[in-house]
């Protein structure tokens, strides 16, 4: 679906990806592992047309990706819930959630709205509430619940556990896979790499701006290199 | 000095003033609320505000002009179609504005599209006052007849001249009509429907708007239209109200609407008509006091004494109905 090749991009002179090659099948979670400033955030930020590439090609359903600005890559199918979750602090929890289909049919919001109480049921309650206010948890899965209203066909989600106590992760990990289970594949990165590799098909080590790893979970969860680094056990 | 001054309050005519008052801030509302939607998006002030505003006024004096030589003068019809020509045109004029002096300055320094605005506004201005000329304009005579026909009277004076009589006239009355009606369809649009959720959107979080769908650059450029043309329909009220159209009146229209803005707390909608109506109240009142030469004395030191005590304004707090 998604397929990254050679990609290549830069803040200003301090290059960030040094040539990613990155694919994403149908049906698939893949986790993007790595250090902090390894260019995790950096490789969804331009897959989602927020950083433009210096080199490269990102192919979605065998096109070149349109990636003008992020409304437009939307468009296509590919929705980016962003590190630190971004809720809109000002607006209530329903306006949040409805945000996320501005430009698709209003006949479809109630159905969609339904989909998302029924994995969140605390946003249920919560409707009339700004934001800003809710819990880091509750931030969390609305958005998710945002990101969904859009209809995505791919779900990046950027570090989607940070901040949160085990049991939130926990049960944000099992409705990703859930999301998951009914049709959307999803590109996740997350520093908590063994929740990550639990749920996830697929996994690539990013080191430095380059994929130095890639195999499926259960071989990576089992390698020692990603023991030692990233699950931070001893040999 | 000061003993004059109390005899002079004596004989103030309150309840006048207050209603002209009231009229004259329910415009200088209209014009506040462009400054104010646009700094809420944006966080810029448009300086040409002011200048759509005068637009608007000659949009529509010519568009009656232009209809009344077509077919001939059915009043309310040219009248109405004025109004939607000089709402086009001001639309025109700010979404051509937003595009031209503002979109490629939008990350540059915060001075930039400040200067770029006072740039347009001095642009408009002198275009306009080289095509009219200096010579002030009077809005058709023809309107002058129904619209001054007087709705109720609050205040029976001398029954034989009708000196000392406060009412409310019919000008009056559509004037604050068509203020409240639009005022009131803003506030739906920004709270209850889709593009006013995506205008809150993208005033909160511009990066995360474009990731959720919203096409940022199309909201922006909305909100542009929507303020132009708020100014528009108050440029039509406002001349036919003063009867009176000159090249400069965007300046001193706009900087009062500014300035109420600011004292309602820039980027606050009910902010922006509190400011617009208290700010045509204390204008009306400082002219029968004072006189008409001391109203932006006091105008602007209640703007300096507002920024020294609220800095953000009389409702700058509720930071909840920003656009």
């Amino acid at each position: 679906m998604l397929k990254l090749e050679n990609v290549h991009a830069a803040y200003g002179p301090v290059e960030v990806l040094k040539g990613i090659n990155l694919e994403i099948n149908p049906g698939e979670i893949v986790a993007l592992l790595g250090a902090n400033g390894a260019g995790k955030s950096t490789t969804l930020l331009t897959s989602a047309g927020v950083v433009a590439t210096t080199g490269g090609q990102i192919w979605w359903e065998g096109k070149p990706l349109l990636r003008p600005s992020p409304d437009v890559v939307l468009r296509q199918g590919i929705c980016l819930c962003p590190e630190g979750r971004h809720i809109f602090p000002r607006l209530t929890v329903k306006e949040n959630l409805l945000s996320g289909s501005y430009l698709l049919p209003k006949s479809r919001d109630a159905a969609k709205l339904d989909r998302i109480f029924d994995f969140f049921p605390v946003l249920k309650e919560r409707l009339q509430q700004l934001g800003g206010t809710l819990s880091g948890g509750e931030q969390q899965m609305l958005a998710i619940g945002r990101s969904l209203m859009s209809e995505p066909r791919l779900l990046m989600l950027d570090e989607p556990s940070l901040g949160l106590a085990p049991q939130i992760v926990q049960r944000i990990f099992s409705i990703i896979q859930t999301i998951n289970k009914e049709g959307t594949p999803i590109l996740l990165v997350e520093q908590n790499a063994r929740e990550a590799l639990r749920i996830a098909h697929r996994g690539y080590v990013i080191v430095t701006g380059e994929i130095v790893l890639t195999d499926t979970a259960s071989s990576l969860l089992n390698s020692d290199e990603v023991r030692r680094a990233y699950l931070g056990e001893d040999e | 000095m000061l003993e004059s001054f109390i005899k002079s309050l004596a004989g103030v005519p309150w309840l006048e003033l207050l209603i002209t008052g009231t009229v004259k801030g329910s415009m200088y509302a209209l014009i506040a609320l462009g400054y104010t939607m646009v700094y809420g998006i944006l966080q810029m002030i448009n300086f040409a505000n002011g200048e759509i505003f005068m637009i608007g006024m000659f949009a529509t004096v010519f568009g009656i002009a232009l209809l009344s030589s077509l077919w001939g003068s059915f009043a309310a019809i040219n009248l109405i179609l004025g109004v939607v020509f000089a709402v086009i045109l001001a639309s025109a004029y700010g979404y051509g504005s937003e595009r031209i002096a503002y979109r490629r300055l939008r990350n540059a320094h915060i001075l930039a599209p400040l200067t770029s605005a006072i740039g347009l506004s001095i642009v408009l201005q002198q275009f306009i006052s080289n095509v009219v000329g200096n010579q002030p304009f009077t809005f058709p005579n023809y309107y002058s007849d129904p619209f001054a026909w007087r709705v109720v009277t609050l205040v029976q004076g001398n029954p034989a001249t009708g000196a000392g009589d406060v009412g409310i006239s019919m000008l009056q009355v559509c004037i604050l009509t068509t203020a409240c009606l639009l005022m009131t369809a803003l506030f739906y649009m920004i709270h209850c429907t889709r593009v006013g959720i995506a205008m809150r959107a993208v005033s909160q979080d511009r990066l995360m708007a474009s990731l959720v769908g919203i096409p940022v650059n199309h909201v922006i450029a909305f909100t542009f239209i929507v303020g132009s043309s708020l100014a528009a329909v108050a440029g039509t009220l406002f001349s036919m109200y003063t009867t009176t159209l000159t090249w400069s009146a965007g300046t001193a229209s706009g900087l009062k609407a500014f300035t109420a803005a600011i004292i309602g707390g820039i980027g606050n909608i009910p902010g922006a008509v509190l400011g617009g109506l208290l700010i045509g109240i204390i204008e009306d009142f400082t002219i029968a006091i004072l006189g008409a030469q001391w109203r932006n004395v006091i105008l602007f030191a209640i703007l300096m004494l507002t920024l020294i005590l609220r800095p953000r304004g009389l409702l700058g707090e509720r930071v909840a109905d920003k656009v």
